[in-house]
């Protein structure tokens, strides 16, 4: 095996946690968000030293590209610069203490090391250079997950439709808004007028002005 | 350590391969900004720059010279570790697409599978870039163009990714050497016949992605002043520089890539011709039709008016996005049918 190989997932995995705790610790969101996505980009990493290029550039494209890029959008324009100085800390520790213990203690019944340890997966193959991971995901999302699969795509088409709807305004009678294809269909003649300058008489005397046709709006 | 030498071999071959790609394009794109200045300065009826070396060839020089002894300002209410990282954080994708670019053949540095996709990953980081300028120099106009920057990216690139299925589907790879071979076979063969309006909505996506003219908004000097790179000044500005005209390179290698046959001849399968111009390496070929769009993008400069936002919000997602769907169903059905000559 490389050497490079555990050299890359030691690297990226201690920048991976320092990450994410940072997410947590950091008072300024941005600050976080930005680390959030140092998270991602290490996670996507680690990912490709699984040989799971598919789910590694995706992760990339889909949440670093767009999802995160619309929450820093978000957490920029909220202006809170910083989260106020440690306020009810003490008066929720007991709370988070307890809700931490339970979530650990569960996460230790599920993934525990009898669970999760070395010994009970087989050691990673590493597989031959014909190998696709993106042939092998396509293969079995559409035979085997091929119902999940669409059903998590009309799930997604309704909260496009839903969101669409909830943004949508109606054009009210009394207000003033652009009508862009009006805008786009107007044509040079409706807006310049060409006149011929003579120093005696007025030039616009007997420049007929075409009125541009006024479109009633309901 | 002769076990550890040995074992740093390939990786020191690879650092080789990658100065190999990095230098020439760097020296490209040193000199662009002179291209761009002298073609526009031609279309507007002026000479251009003229004074250093002939023709003003060694612009790029003192231009670079010029930038680089100017003092850096940090502006004193910025964030100062994020205001220094941007430009790097802009480049650095910019350059790193470039590892799975085939230039002919198995000319490639990362012949990998998920090639397109790898693409994408990249210049869909670019805009962080921006963001992250825009927000740190806590400038009202950097701000902005940050702002306007990342709402045009995130749109144009949901019609990118769209118009690039297309080819996907066409080429039943992700590799784009595959892709670039399943297109051999004569200039017919080539993917922008049967998927001419995926290519067009794939430029202009291309032109949104750089923030060229005329989708410029992110930069617009008369409104927002020069947008996310107002505060930055010296080497650090270059670099943004730089990673534009990077970017406007690599989308154009890509369109070459993906509808014009990469490497491959134009003149192939033409009886006469074809003998004629086969001394041409390969490479040629791929230069000389990068350069043609890299030409197209700054022609588009020095032609269009630049769009008003919400125009340009309704070209992406109301006619482009539309576009790509109807002709990726059309596509299905071509495949289906295994249309000659590209789906047979």
């Amino acid at each position: 095996m490389n050497i490079l190989v555990p050299l890359v997932f030691y690297a990226f995995a201690a920048i991976l946690v320092a990450a994410s705790v940072m997410v947590i610790v950091s008072r300024n969101p941005v600050r976080g968000a930005l680390f959030l996505i140092l998270a991602f980009f290490c996670s996507a990493v680690l990912w490709l030293l699984l040989e799971a290029e598919f789910l590694a550039l995706a992760l990339i494209f889909v949440y670093v590209g767009a999802v995160m890029t619309l929450f820093l959008f978000v957490v920029m324009m909220l202006n809170i610069d910083k989260l106020p100085d440690q306020e009810g800390f003490v008066k929720f520790l007991p709370i988070g203490v307890l809700v931490m213990a339970v979530l650990v203690g569960l996460m230790i019944m599920v993934i525990g090391p009898h669970h999760f340890s070395l010994n009970t997966f087989a050691s990673h193959q590493m597989h031959s250079s014909d190998y696709s991971n993106v042939a092998e995901v396509g293969d079995t999302l559409y035979t085997q997950y091929v119902m999940p699969f669409e059903l998590a795509g009309m799930m997604l088409l309704v909260a496009i439709i839903s969101s669409i709807s909830l943004a949508h305004r109606v054009r009210r009678p009394n207000t003033r808004t652009q009508d862009i294809p009006t805008q786009i269909a107007t044509h040079s003649e409706d807006q310049l007028i060409f006149a011929n300058v003579d120093e005696k008489s007025d030039p616009f005397a007997n420049v007929k002005i075409k009125k541009t046709k006024k479109r009633g709006r309901k | 350590m002769i076990e550890l030498l040995v074992q740093a071999e390939p990786l020191f071959i690879d650092v080789l391969k990658i100065l190999a790609i990095l230098i020439p394009l760097l020296v490209c794109v040193a000199f662009l900004p002179l291209a761009e200045r002298k073609i526009l300065a031609y279309i507007q009826g002026r000479i251009g720059p003229n004074r250093v070396g002939p023709f003003g060839f060694f612009q790029p020089l003192a231009d670079a010279l010029k930038l680089l002894v100017k003092e850096l300002i940090l502006p004193a209410a910025s964030n100062k570790v994020l205001f220094s990282i941007a430009p790097i954080v802009t480049l650095a994708p910019a350059l790193a697409a470039w590892a799975v670019i085939p230039f002919d053949e198995g000319i490639v540095l990362a012949d990998v599978n998920a090639g397109l996709l790898y693409l994408f990953a990249m210049t869909s980081l670019g805009v962080y870039g921006m963001l992250i300028a825009g927000w740190s120099s806590n400038s009202k106009y950097a701000f902005f163009g940050a702002m306007r920057g990342a709402a045009q990216t995130v749109s144009y690139e949901i019609a990118m990714g769209f118009a690039l299925v297309g080819v996907v589907m066409s080429a039943d790879s992700l590799n784009l050497t595959t892709m670039v071979m399943k297109q051999s076979g004569g200039i017919w063969h080539w993917y922008v016949v049967p998927m001419l309006p995926l290519f067009v909505v794939y430029f202009i996506s291309a032109v949104a992605e750089t923030n060229r003219t005329p989708f410029d908004i992110a930069e617009c000097e008369a409104e927002i002043v020069a947008g996310y790179h107002v505060e930055y000044s010296g080497i650090a500005f270059a670099l943004f520089f730089l990673a534009e005209y990077a970017n406007i390179m690599l989308v154009s290698a890509i369109a070459v890539l993906l509808f014009w046959g990469g490497w491959l001849s134009p003149f192939q399968g033409i009886p006469l011709l074809e003998q004629t111009f086969s001394w041409v390496p390969g490479f040629c070929w791929f230069f000389a039709k990068t350069a043609f769009f890299v030409f197209v993008f700054i022609w588009m400069r020095g032609t269009f008016p630049r769009y008003r936002y919400d125009q340009l919000m309704r070209l992406g997602w109301k006619v482009l996005i539309p576009v790509t769907i109807v002709w990726i169903v059309l596509i299905g059905f071509a495949i289906e049918l295994h249309l000659p000559p590209w789906y047979v």
